[in-house]
């Protein structure tokens, strides 16, 4: 028998610099190829990514979770996207509510108006929301609370994408939509919470009247910092009476570069 | 132009030769979504028989996209060359595509009615053709470009060494361009797209790119992909530009939305010549462009994806680009589904664009939430590998941890120069010898004893 053991791969000198970032450095090779090691995960990340993408999220599980923490009421609604395949490929069917859930929110007793409507919807990951949702709406409802802004009853939208809201809000007569909304997977981040608020929402509302938190999870932005940094966002929107560009984050002048407004199109 | 064809006991009617292009197009999401494509397989099949018959004088005779009413068509009818349109003037679709195919049209016939081809000609031809067809007449076609190095010669395939960062994190990014130089990336530019447009924040990465290349003397060149005026401001700053970056489209419209114009693209060229920084030559722009991106500005005018795309090149070949790539799965599902519509794109924007006179990269590349993985990428990158394609990406892992897609790796890169003896630009093959960082056959050094300074250089 043959003791001798192959070599089969070849390590680089400079593994320390993995310290410095996230990104797939130093992961070594065989011939110039990439190791079984470095190839399997590569693969795990992306078939969570598109798990993420294509599990359905459970939403009347979210919606008693939601119930329990909040002790608000919530309903749930469909978009005009059927399904999975055309909600990928019909952005302006997820934008839109079904027939069924323009009627179930027809029927709703309303007030004349409340300040604010909270949206969630699965978007593109629903990793995202069943694992974030509870944590930050449990913060920011009490913060709410606190400060005495009246709310809608809570939505969660299947297949829908961030302008949905602007139909809920206006069917509720409400100043403003904040949409809750799996943000599309990165291979390290198939769990990324995006946050958008719209003030004085209405449908054809155009991005540039919304302001976005992105990256809302435990390895990203923490619970308590989005919860603090939207308190502010929707404070001083109903201070100055609108959203968008015109109401920046003052602690963070960060505009979008184009390649990042390409992904912001994808919603 | 005929508009009926009729096939058996059939009739097709298109009224528009903008109709009849979008009809012939292979099937793709986006010309779905826009409510232009064909309805059936037949009648795209109808739509490509009359295409074919179609000649190329049509297209002078009308304008798909008003010619008083946006720039990008105006641009291209201006600039036709009507003499050298002559040698080809007799054409129709089919026949320029068997032409294209013949033997005898060889790569400098082809450089020569460059610039008699108007892009929607270029469009047309590409929908009648299969991929080997398109991978094929690419494959002729050598536009040479250079800056600090040459990119695009026969035999050598060029990387964009792409080392981004979520938070522009200095470390972070100068391991990542350690990395891709280890393996052998970076001849066709060291290229950020930066997480902010913040002008303090994008000339500070500019400084930090050139202080690397200068301390390393790689024969490169860098860039920092941020709004071109922003970079204009950066010129006029002093701060060490290379290339001049933008993201352009094929309609006035969509560039509207990309907030630029031609007057800005020339004031930014102008800019960029002016520094001279080139040694080996003086092509400073660099443009990426996408199928796709029209729609989502909401500025298509019903054309099809494919032929707005092929717009874009037209005006990009205005301004002598070092590097021109689409980002062809970059834009999503909604445009582009799946790998094999993924595939088919890529290798159309690289015929299309070498066909025009582009140097032509592909960022190879698909998001998670299209049906596309790691094999399609092999795929697309095995055949833009045999069409000659000038450069692809680098990113460590094929993983870009701040847009969020995946594109192709170095180890790709190295994959596709040794299964088909491809080399780097010959000024960074040399360099990478002289580092001692790649043998004299052009293999990885396991050990390179130069690592430790430029772990050193770069306060790693």
């Amino acid at each position: 028998m043959n003791n001798k053991k192959l070599r089969t791969q070849i390590d680089n000198p400079w593994e320390l610099l993995r310290e410095y970032t996230q990104a797939r450095i130093a992961i070594g090779r065989c011939g110039t190829s990439v190791p079984t090691r470095e190839l399997l995960d590569f693969k795990m990340c992306h078939a969570r990514a598109m798990d993420a993408v294509h599990i359905p999220l459970d939403s009347q599980k979210v919606a008693d979770e939601i119930e329990r923490v909040s002790s608000e009421k919530v309903i749930l609604l469909h978009s005009a996207a059927p399904d999975r395949s055309q909600y990928l490929r019909r952005p302006d069917l997820g934008r839109k509510l079904s027939a069924d859930s323009v009627t179930t929110l027809a029927s709703l007793p309303k007030a004349t108006s409340v300040d604010i409507a909270l949206v969630v919807a699965d978007g593109l990951s629903s990793f995202a929301v069943k694992k974030n949702i509870v944590p930050v709406l449990d913060r920011l409802i009490r913060d709410l609370k606190k400060n005495v802004y009246t709310l809608a009853p809570i939505t969660v939208v299947e297949q829908g994408r961030v302008a949905v809201a602007d139909e809920i809000a206006e069917q509720f007569g409400a100043r403003m939509s904040v949409i809750f909304i799996g943000e599309r997977p990165g291979l390290k981040t198939p769990d990324s919470l995006g946050i958008y608020l719209t003030f004085n929402p209405k449908p054809g509302t155009t991005d540039e009247r919304r302001n976005c938190i992105s990256n809302v999870r435990t390895e990203g932005l923490v619970y308590d910092q989005a919860c603090l940094k939207l308190m502010y966002l929707i404070n001083e929107a109903f201070r100055r009476q609108l959203s968008g560009v015109d109401l920046k984050d003052e602690q963070e002048h960060q505009t979008l570069t184009p390649s990042n407004e390409l992904i912001q199109i994808a919603y | 132009m005929k508009r009926t064809i009729a096939i058996g006991n059939k009739s097709f009617s298109f009224h528009s030769l903008k109709e009849l292009l979008a009809k012939a197009s292979p099937e793709r999401s986006g010309d779905l979504l826009a409510g232009v494509a064909a309805s059936s397989g037949e009648e795209r099949v109808a739509a490509q028989m009359l295409l074919a018959d179609t000649f190329l004088s049509d297209f002078l005779k009308n304008e798909i996209i008003p010619y008083d009413e946006d720039e990008v068509t105006r641009i291209i009818f201006d600039q036709h060359d009507r003499i050298g349109f002559q040698e080809i003037v007799g054409l129709t679709v089919g026949e320029l595509r068997n032409w294209l195919l013949m033997d005898e049209t060889d790569g400098a016939t082809l450089k020569r009615i460059s610039k008699a081809l108007i892009p929607e000609m270029v469009a047309a031809v590409s929908k009648l053709m299969r991929n080997q067809d398109l991978i094929k007449v690419a494959s002729k076609i050598k536009n040479v470009t250079a800056f600090r190095n040459t990119i695009g010669l026969p035999g050598r395939m060029s990387v964009r060494l792409q080392p981004n960062d979520p938070t522009d994190n200095m470390k972070g990014i100068a391991a990542e361009i350690v990395d891709g130089l280890f393996y052998g990336s970076g001849d066709a530019v060291i290229g950020i797209n930066p997480a902010t447009d913040n002008y303090k924040a994008v000339t500070s990465l500019i400084y930090m790119l050139d202080e690397l290349r200068e301390k390393f003397e790689i024969p490169t060149q860098s860039c920092v992909l941020t709004h071109v005026t922003t970079t204009i401001k950066a010129i006029e700053n002093k701060v060490p530009v290379d290339l001049v970056f933008q993201s352009i489209g094929g309609t006035q419209g969509v560039n509207d939305s990309f907030g630029v114009s031609y007057s800005i693209l020339k004031e930014a060229y102008e800019a960029g010549l002016s520094l001279n920084r080139g040694t080996v030559g003086q092509n400073c722009m660099y443009f990426e462009t996408g199928q796709g991106s029209a729609l989502s500005a909401n500025a298509h005018w019903g054309v099809d994806q494919q032929t707005i795309e092929t717009r874009a090149y037209g005006l990009a070949r205005c301004f002598d680009p070092l590097l021109v790539n689409t980002v062809v799965g970059f834009i999503g599902p909604e445009y582009l589904y799946n790998g094999k519509q993924i595939i088919r794109a890529g290798l159309e924007d690289h015929f299309c664009g070498k066909l025009l006179g582009l140097p032509m990269g592909v960022d190879i590349c698909y998001t998670n939430h299209a049906e596309a993985d790691q094999d399609d990428m092999d795929t697309l990158l095995t055949l833009l590998g045999v069409a000659g394609c000038n450069f692809i990406m680098g990113i460590p892992g094929a993983d870009d941890i701040m847009l969020n897609y995946q594109s192709t790796s170095f180890h790709d890169a190295l994959y596709i120069r040794s299964v088909l003896g491809l080399k780097p630009a010959p000024e960074f093959e040399s360099w990478l010898q002289k580092m001692n960082l790649f043998d004299d056959k052009m293999t990885p050094v396991e050990m390179p004893s130069s690592y430790q300074f430029f772990l050193n250089a770069s306060s790693l």
